[in-house]
């Protein structure tokens, strides 16, 4: 190589958006993580947060506190089965529970634009109240701004959370072994496409409800029982395929699923039929994968079941062996194909 | 879901892949033409259950694919008007342009906004009296008839602030310049099944005549796709070149005769520039004298885009069928659904996104057969 | 091309031609879908639908037959196992 620039070929490609930031930077898709190397962790990498996990654990005293942050700006922001609020105190307390640890204390602070009814904001704050309630955290601390309307009068909450992790409990892909068995806690796509069908343009009759829900119950009747945890993960944006994508990627490991082992409800599947869609990478804000200890996946699959009958966990496929370090899928028809992550924003597809 | 879930039987579909190895003596090339039948193929995985005589090859029936980058920078400009909302099915948003797609242009405050369906663009134009609402009106045979229905519905409701940016292809003239290439390669076709059930079987009579080819109307799920592979390969084995229909189901030979009045009504047959394959004489639809005044290129100025292609990029011998996106130098390296060189790496049923998808295996640069 | 999706109608809720338009069920989720393009669609029926328009009728005779060929193939598979050892 004598330094110069490489031959047309290479460079320069015609790069929609190289210089704006688009959509498909939030989708949680290969875009976002592009973005968040490019621009943050290349920055504010350090050895507490690297990106790889949902919280970042911090020692303090004896033990160890974990701290996240999300913030929301879901559109609609009332939808069936929840709204902004109670969202934006599941996905925080989620996140925390996801390095198992138990939710204690949220902040919260709201962007408001001008316009917006005062009425839904007390709605919005009363679902939070419940939220946090049920999840047993107390909002201690939080902040106001209002900003000129933008699309119509808008509501963006953004919340931080801190959790206590239990003793002896360290959770992550680091963890994570050969021959580990994969469990999801129920049937996927329901919040996704809840949230699409809400989107004007797309009547629908029977509305899906989200499937938005505090997770830390569930982890903690797993941690309780003793089951051989090895990593957690919130199969938010991206869904079940980015989330098994990036535990592969992070934990050098091969993962093997079975399609028809991934509950799917029949009317989420109706919308995904229609709109092209992948139930695989559909959001969901109360379903998360566990990566369990290969003994202990029954048992895993029955306490978790039975916390929720009316959507039952279920045991996917495992963490293997293979060379490739990726996902692979054995499809309802029998033959194995690669899962991979979504790439930019989901869009309905027509034709 | 009925007439689903009974065409994804996986001991039918071992059975008919095993049907398929004992007919077959020889090797033969069959092509798929439909976008939504390669995603199929591909997705479960069904090439992979195929003896080695026979070799799939992808054809152009992928509308967000052959849409030509004219008329994406055309949307793009109209998007960029600020009195302008302009609607499209979701995966054109990403398709790009020259320099641009509809994402970017969104990004830099242009109203673009996805619809499902083309009747939905109408109901922007009434919920927004005071703005020009345009409709990408992109498809096959299959998507026209509904944007026949949404410009017919428009003048019904004499809404003068819906237009549409027409950009409509017809199957039958692609096969023929597939089939009168010189290096064409394919020996049967799978049929569009979603288009038959608007234009009918008896459009392709004529066609498996006079290039002695034969052409097995099929339908999207596996055993569909199965199924009509068996019937072609019978045929190719009998040296016979019929039409045969395997989607009887949903198509008749006649095909839908409303839609087709409906599309006599609304468009007009007419030249088509396809991307990837250039000029193709009455391939495509624009809107007839009755329904001119609904022509978003009549309605804007538009003369001056100017539109240029990537110089890498294969997809005009993909969407031929001469090569597979395997073959393309520049396949999951330059280019990837996140940074597309070309439609058929953007369309989720575009061949190399279709490839790309489920097979990242194959992505770097192989020499010789990447099946 | 073409993404179609096959939906039960339950009720057609307006009849003009033009905007003829009914409910279908799509695995339970409930739609509206324009009905202009099959004036003769009634409910009960299934309809393949495409871009909120419903295309064409699935024809349950026809659909059987297809499973009828397939069940020809397998006997055919088990003559053939039957004759070569």
């Amino acid at each position: 190589m004598n330094g110069k620039p490489a031959p047309a070929i290479a460079c320069p490609l015609p790069l929609p958006d190289q210089g704006h930031i688009t959509l498909a930077h939030g989708g949680g898709g290969t875009r976002m993580h592009d973005l968040l190397e490019r621009v943050f962790l290349k920055r504010f990498r350090n050895e507490l947060g690297d990106g790889q996990t949902d919280a970042a654990t911090i020692a303090v005293g004896e033990g160890r506190l974990a701290f996240t942050t999300d913030s929301f700006v879901v559109d609609p922001p009332f939808f069936p089965g929840g709204d902004i609020g109670s969202l934006a105190v599941h996905g925080t307390v989620n996140d925390l529970a996801m390095a198992g640890a138990e939710p204690r204390y949220l902040s919260a602070a709201f962007i408001l634009e001008e316009g917006f009814e005062l009425a839904r904001l007390e709605q919005v704050a009363d679902s939070m109240q419940a939220a946090a309630l049920a999840a047993g955290v107390q909002i201690v601390t939080g902040d106001t701004k209002v900003i000129e309307r933008q699309r119509g009068g808008g509501i963006y909450i953004n919340t931080a959370g801190i959790g206590v992790v239990r003793p002896g409990v360290a959770l992550g892909p680091g963890a994570i072994q050969s021959g580990d068995r994969v469990i999801i806690n129920g049937d996927l796509g329901r919040h996704g496409m809840a949230i699409m069908t809400m989107r004007a343009g797309f009547d629908v009759d029977t509305p899906i409800e989200s499937d938005s829900a505090a997770l830390w119950p569930e982890v903690k009747a797993l941690l309780d029982a003793g089951i051989a945890v090895h990593c957690l993960r919130d199969l938010t944006r991206g869904g079940l395929a980015s989330a098994l994508n990036e535990l592969s990627a992070s934990s050098g490991r091969a993962i093997h699923i079975a399609e028809d082992r991934v509950p799917v409800l029949p009317a989420v599947r109706g919308v995904c039929e229609i709109l092209g869609f992948d139930p695989l990478h559909v959001a969901n804000e109360g379903r998360f994968a566990a990566i369990v200890a290969p003994e202990d996946a029954a048992r895993a699959v029955a306490i978790l079941s039975a916390l929720h009958p009316d959507a039952p966990a279920a045991d996917i496929g495992a963490v293997t062996d293979a060379a490739e370090r990726r996902v692979t899928l054995e499809s309802v028809i029998g033959v194995t194909r690669v899962l991979d992550m979504l790439s930019g924003e989901q869009l309905p597809r027509i034709c | 879901m009925k007439y689903m879930d009974e065409y994804r039987d996986r001991d039918a579909i071992l059975r008919l892949a095993e049907a398929i190895r004992r007919t077959v003596t020889r090797p033969h090339a069959i092509m798929e033409i439909c976008g939504g039948q390669t995603h199929a193929i591909v997705r479960f995985g069904l090439d992979q259950l195929l003896p080695d005589e026979v070799t799939l090859v992808h054809g152009p029936g992928c509308p967000v694919c052959v849409t030509p980058v004219e008329m994406i920078d055309k949307a793009i400009a109209l998007a960029a008007m600020p009195d302008v909302i302009l609607c499209t099915f979701g995966d054109m948003m990403r398709v790009p342009g020259s320099e641009h797609d509809l994402l970017g242009i969104k990004a830099r405050g242009g109203d673009v906004r996805f619809v499902y369906s083309p009747l939905d663009a109408v109901k922007v134009a009434e919920e927004n009296p005071g703005r020009q609402v345009v409709f990408f009106g992109i498809g096959f045979e299959t998507t026209a008839p509904a944007n026949a229905l949404a410009v017919k519905t428009a003048a019904a409701r004499q809404l003068r602030n819906f237009s549409m940016l027409v950009s409509l292809v017809l199957v039958p003239p692609a096969m023929e310049a597939i089939l009168s290439a010189e290096r064409c390669a394919v020996n049967g076709f799978l049929g569009p099944g979603h288009v038959c059930t608007i234009m009918g079987s008896e459009e392709y009579e004529p066609i498996a005549r006079k290039y002695r080819v034969p052409i097995v109307i099929s339908g999207f799920e596996p055993l569909d796709l199965l199924l009509g592979i068996h019937m072609c390969v019978k045929q190719l084995e009998a040296g016979r070149c019929d039409v045969e229909n395997q989607y009887a189901r949903s198509v008749a030979r006649a095909g839908n005769a409303a839609a087709r009045a409906l599309l006599q009504e609304v468009f007009e047959i007419s030249p088509q520039q396809w991307r990837g394959l250039g000029p193709i004489p009455a391939s495509g639809m624009r809107l007839s004298e009755a329904y001119r005044d609904f022509d978003a290129e009549g309605r804007f100025e538009l003369a001056g885009v100017v539109a240029r292609e990537s110089e890498e990029c294969i997809s005009g011998e993909i969407l031929q069928g001469l090569k597979k996106p395997c073959d393309c130098p520049a396949f999951g390296t330059r280019c990837t659904p996140d940074r597309p060189l070309g439609a058929p790496m953007v369309s989720s049923e575009g061949a190399c996104s279709a490839y790309h998808r489920y097979r990242p295996a194959l992505a770097p640069a192989q020499t010789g057969e990447c099946a | 091309m073409c993404l179609a999706v096959p939906g039960e109608i339950l009720e057609i809720t307006e009849e003009d031609p033009l905007a003829r338009q009914a409910k279908v069920s799509f695995g339970g989720l409930v739609k509206p879908v324009s009905l202009a393009l099959l004036p003769e669609a009634c409910a009960g029926e299934y309809v393949l639908v495409h871009a909120g328009v419903a295309i064409s009728v699935v024809d349950a005779e026809e659909a059987e037959k297809t499973l009828e060929y397939l069940r020809e193939i397998d006997e055919l598979n088990e003559l053939e196992d039957g004759a070569s050892p």
